[in-house]
């Protein structure tokens, strides 16, 4: 009977050979992918009572875990909840992290393997592991300023700000209303932190959705900066060049025409393309649509970041969208920013941080470095390029001074800043016929030298549909980021 | 067949002392961990550390004492293997009792304590293991009986949707770990009287000897009380668990694998209409294969995978993981509990632990000189490796998930006993082969034409 024995053995040895195989898969090849699941409260809570790093914006803290006494030892804390809510995001033991709390959670909880180290260091002296620090590279003057001009129309507007730096692609302002206050969420009183992140996340107005890079609307006329430098770039176009400037744009294969936002033409029959800017002429530029054609458009929008995830830093970046293969008349509407075209203001920011960059742009980022808890480097973000050039520079030139005339002499003259030249576009959007229009306005200063491109769009603000325009509830509020950035 | 005839001169050595010193570094290993636990949770050492200490080292000591006595041949590693494994398992109860306000480990200690008595009492009075083949039909009887009482309308329990529990006065008891042992005995003394028929008789179909049809009684009838365990107890663990015995048993008593393709397919036949047929099979495999889709009913299972790669390679260390964020991390998840707290060293070591108790039941099986003696100890091999293999398997998501205990681990008292009662006969036998032959004789020796003598 030994020649079975001796097979059941081999057999029972297969049966080991494979339990010791699969415990060494579960804890040491897929332990990593099942500590990170949203659900695994043994890593939340471990990371709940290590002091968690800071957030700093310009060396002032942000985000911090102080001591707190109870069962977790330390208390997450946010000194301005609402101004940098949707950036810092909140650190909750129910639900999770989010924004950079959960997109640099590796780094703040100390997790991360550029901190092996110091977590082999703090294992040899027994202590707890410590988180390492996240620098943003939001300016605080140009937030203060975007956050105040949203209080301003009332706190309830329904906004958001997207400011970049365009030679770097650093975002120095991120802004979006209505906001909320992490420190509810972060708080260890459980019933209370259930309650109020019913009420937050069942709100209508939603509070905790990031309009700045999640949210995407109709861009309306500011999407005529794309359909302009697609003329420029198909080599056709100069500023100077005639374009139709009628009140309405009979449009093919349809009986309804395509009329100018005032009703009235753009100043003549035909008008050149920097009037038609200036003016923010529909005709000109659904014609122009027509004329180069969605592939073009398409295209020139892909160019500026239309149909991407670039954001580097932040989860949850909606993409905008220009619509596919439409025909001429929705090509036409297209083209001025209507029909299926979505954009999110981080876009519209990206657009004209790109354009001021003479035509090329650099991918945004909010991060700006990481450090260890003993406050050495561990990484800084370099600015990079967006994989392809969206404009020449010498059309990047001529649309700079097309925009720069709009601020001085066209629709946008509430964004003028003494002193310096401002380039700048309005936009009105229409969505829904019940729903008010989107105000928009984007812009960057100084027009020859830019230090700061600014997205502004006022979703809703409580006015009368009227008032509603780019120039008057958006522009000062991108005229107040400008002026923060670049004065003294 | 090729016997495994031990050279005239080689004798095996009694090696108690070596016994004596792997004791104390099991007792090491019990009550380090005793007091990890206590330094883990509370930053102290337990306050009944002494006592305890004192408690555990006079049961190991005393078993060996017992088996110096009575069976100074015995394999030296079995029984320093089962105590550290007994004294981990302890430690693992008391770490997961001072989490949750429990006191199972002061019970699982009496336990043990019973267990070892049983252990002691099994080397005492059993001085020939071949005496047992004598109550063939009486085990298993006493087995089927055992495997039935559960069913039994107001003796049964039903435990998480498994009735394989009695309840007399406050203790509850899983008759099934019992049976088990009788059903080993009992399927040994069977075979062994039946295997020339079962072996010889039959056809050969492509290369592989088939049985006979009328010779397929034995096999069928215990493949109808397994499939009864699956409907009536919903106990999928423990019908896999004895089938998987018989099977085995068969092959080695006939040498013919034709055996192992039969059940196997006969299993596979059982599997699959069970599969189809019960919901609660099918919810296991539900969340084998995916546990995370439902996190609400599978709880148990995503739980215990966060705690074993929250352990990673070296764990977190006793007393400082969270072992009793999984349900019943006392007793059918324990391995969990070890995994999350000693970490995949922890758990390799534990699984090595249990590989050698096996590969010693079959080595003394190897060079057991009787056939009787040889099925005991296959078989008690066997279903420990099997009864392993499916909770660590279940545990890990190897397979689908099904209520077994961990040998020596787990908290429950049958478990516990049955245990040791299988040490204690594979002990018996050990001895017995490896005590040096009274006399000389032939060389021609082959377990075939051993006499035995019966009484």
């Amino acid at each position: 009977m030994n020649k079975p024995i001796r097979t059941m053995a081999v057999g029972c040895m297969v049966l080991f050979l494979a339990l010791l195989l699969n415990a060494s898969y579960l804890q040491f090849v897929s332990a990593g992918d099942l500590n990170d699941r949203n659900d695994n409260r043994r890593v939340r809570d471990a990371e709940f009572s290590r002091k968690r790093g800071e957030i700093l914006v310009a060396g002032s803290k942000v985000a911090e875990s102080v001591p707190s006494g109870d069962v977790y030892k330390y208390q997450r804390r946010y000194p301005q909840p609402f101004k940098y809510a949707h950036a810092t995001g909140f650190f909750s033991y129910l639900y999770g992290a989010s924004a950079v709390e959960s997109n640099q959670n590796d780094v703040l909880s100390g997790s991360d393997s550029r901190l092996f180290v110091n977590r082999l260091v703090d294992t040899v002296s027994n202590t707890q592991p410590e988180g390492g620090s996240v620098s943003l590279t939001l300016d605080p003057r140009a937030q203060t300023a975007a956050f105040d001009g949203i209080q301003q129309l009332g706190s309830g507007t329904q906004a958001a700000v997207v400011a970049i730096e365009p030679a770097t692609g650093r975002i120095l302002a991120l802004v979006s209303n209505p906001t909320y206050n992490p420190n509810l969420l972060a708080s260890h009183e459980f019933e209370a932190v259930e309650s109020d992140w019913k009420r937050l996340t069942s709100a209508a107005d939603e509070p905790m959705f990031d309009r700045a890079i999640q949210g995407v609307y109709p861009p309306g006329s500011t999407f005529k900066l794309v359909t302009a430098a697609a003329a420029l770039e198909s080599g056709e176009y100069d500023p100077g060049t005639q374009v139709p400037g009628t009140a309405t744009l009979d449009l093919p294969q349809t009986t309804k025409d395509l009329p100018n936002f005032s009703g009235s033409d753009c100043g003549g029959d035909t008008v050149t393309l920097t009037q038609a800017l200036m003016v923010s002429c529909n005709v000109a530029f659904g014609a122009l649509g027509m004329e180069l054609g969605a592939g073009a458009l398409e295209n020139q929008a892909e160019k500026f970041g239309f149909g991407q995830r670039y954001l580097d830093g932040l989860g949850g970046q909606a993409v905008s969208v220009f619509p596919e293969d439409p025909d001429a008349p929705l090509t036409a509407y297209s083209a001025i920013g209507q029909y299926e075209v979505r954009a999110s203001p981080l876009q519209m920011a990206q657009v004209v941080a790109t354009i001021a960059n003479r035509g090329l742009g650099m991918v945004p980022y909010l991060v700006d470095e990481v450090r260890a808890p003993d406050l050495s480097v561990l990484d800084k973000t370099s600015p990079e390029e967006m994989p392809q050039r969206a404009m020449s520079a010498s059309a990047a030139g001529e649309l700079t001074q097309m925009m720069v005339e709009v601020v001085d002499r066209g629709t946008a003259k509430t964004a003028q800043i003494p002193g310096i030249k401002v380039a700048g576009k309005t936009g009105t959007a229409q969505s829904a016929a019940d729903r008010a229009p989107y105000a928009w306005f984007v812009s960057f200063a100084p027009a020859d030298n830019p230090e700061v491109a600014v997205a502004v769009i006022v979703e809703d603000a409580g006015v009368d549909r009227n008032a509603i325009s780019g120039s008057g509830l958006a522009a000062p509020i991108a005229k107040a980021v400008m002026e923060a950035v670049t004065g003294p | 067949m090729t016997g495994y005839a031990p050279s005239r001169e080689f004798v095996h050595r009694r090696r108690r002392g070596a016994e004596l010193v792997l004791m104390l570094l099991a007792l090491a290993v019990g009550i380090g961990a005793y007091a990890a636990v206590g330094l883990g949770v509370k930053g102290r050492v337990p306050a009944d550390l002494v006592g305890y200490s004192g408690w555990l080292a006079a049961l190991a000591l005393g078993a060996h004492v017992v088996v110096r006595l009575t069976a100074p041949y015995a394999d030296p590693v079995l029984l320093p293997v089962v105590t550290a494994l007994n004294g981990l398992g302890l430690a693992v109860i008391y770490r997961i009792d001072l989490a949750s306000r429990t006191s199972l480990s002061a019970k699982q200690l009496m336990w043990t304590t019973l267990g070892v008595a049983l252990f002691a009492a099994v080397l005492l009075l059993l001085k020939d293991h071949r005496r047992l083949q004598a109550y063939t039909y009486t085990l298993g009887f006493a087995a089927v009986f055992l495997l039935l009482l559960p069913l039994v309308p107001g003796l049964g329990r039903e435990i998480n949707g498994a009735r394989i529990w009695i309840g007399v006065g406050g203790f509850s008891f899983q008759p099934g770990e019992v049976a088990k042992v009788a059903l080993v005995i009992a399927f040994a003394g069977y075979l062994v009287l039946h295997r020339d028929a079962l072996a010889l008789a039959g056809r050969r179909v492509v290369g592989i000897d088939f049985p006979r049809g009328r010779d397929l009684g034995p096999i069928l009838a215990m493949w109808l009380v397994s499939l009864a365990v699956l409907v009536f107890q919903r106990d999928l663990g423990s019908s896999l668990l004895f089938f998987g015995l018989f099977l085995v048993m068969l092959y080695v008593a006939t040498e013919r694998p034709g055996w192992l393709i039969v059940g196997g397919a006969l299993f596979g036949a059982g599997a699959l209409v069970a599969y189809s047929l019960f919901p609660h099979v099918q919810s296991r495999v539900e969340g084998w294969l995916d546990p995370f889709g439902d996190t609400e009913s599978f709880g148990q299972i995503v739980e215990g995978l966060y705690g074993m790669a929250y352990g990673g390679l070296v764990g977190r260390g006793l007393g400082q993981g969270e072992p009793w964020r999984i349900p019943f991390s006392y007793s059918d998840f324990i391995v969990a509990a070890v995994g999350e707290e000693l970490g995949l060293t922890g758990m390799i070591a534990l699984l090595l632990m249990f590989g050698l108790i096996v590969e010693r039941a079959l080595r003394t099986a190897l060079i057991c000189r009787d056939g009787f003696g040889k099925l005991v100890a296959t078989g008690l091999g066997v279903v420990f490796a099997l009864q392993v293999f499916v909770v660590v398997g279940g545990v890990t998501k190897l397979i689908p998930l099904t209520g077994l205990t961990t040998p020596f681990m787990s908290y429950g008292g049958s478990s516990m006993i049955a245990n040791w009662v299988v040490i204690g006969l594979l002990l018996r036998i050990s001895d017995q082969v490896r005590r040096p032959l009274p006399e000389a004789r032939p060389l021609t020796a082959d377990d075939a034409t051993t006499v035995v003598r019966m009484r």
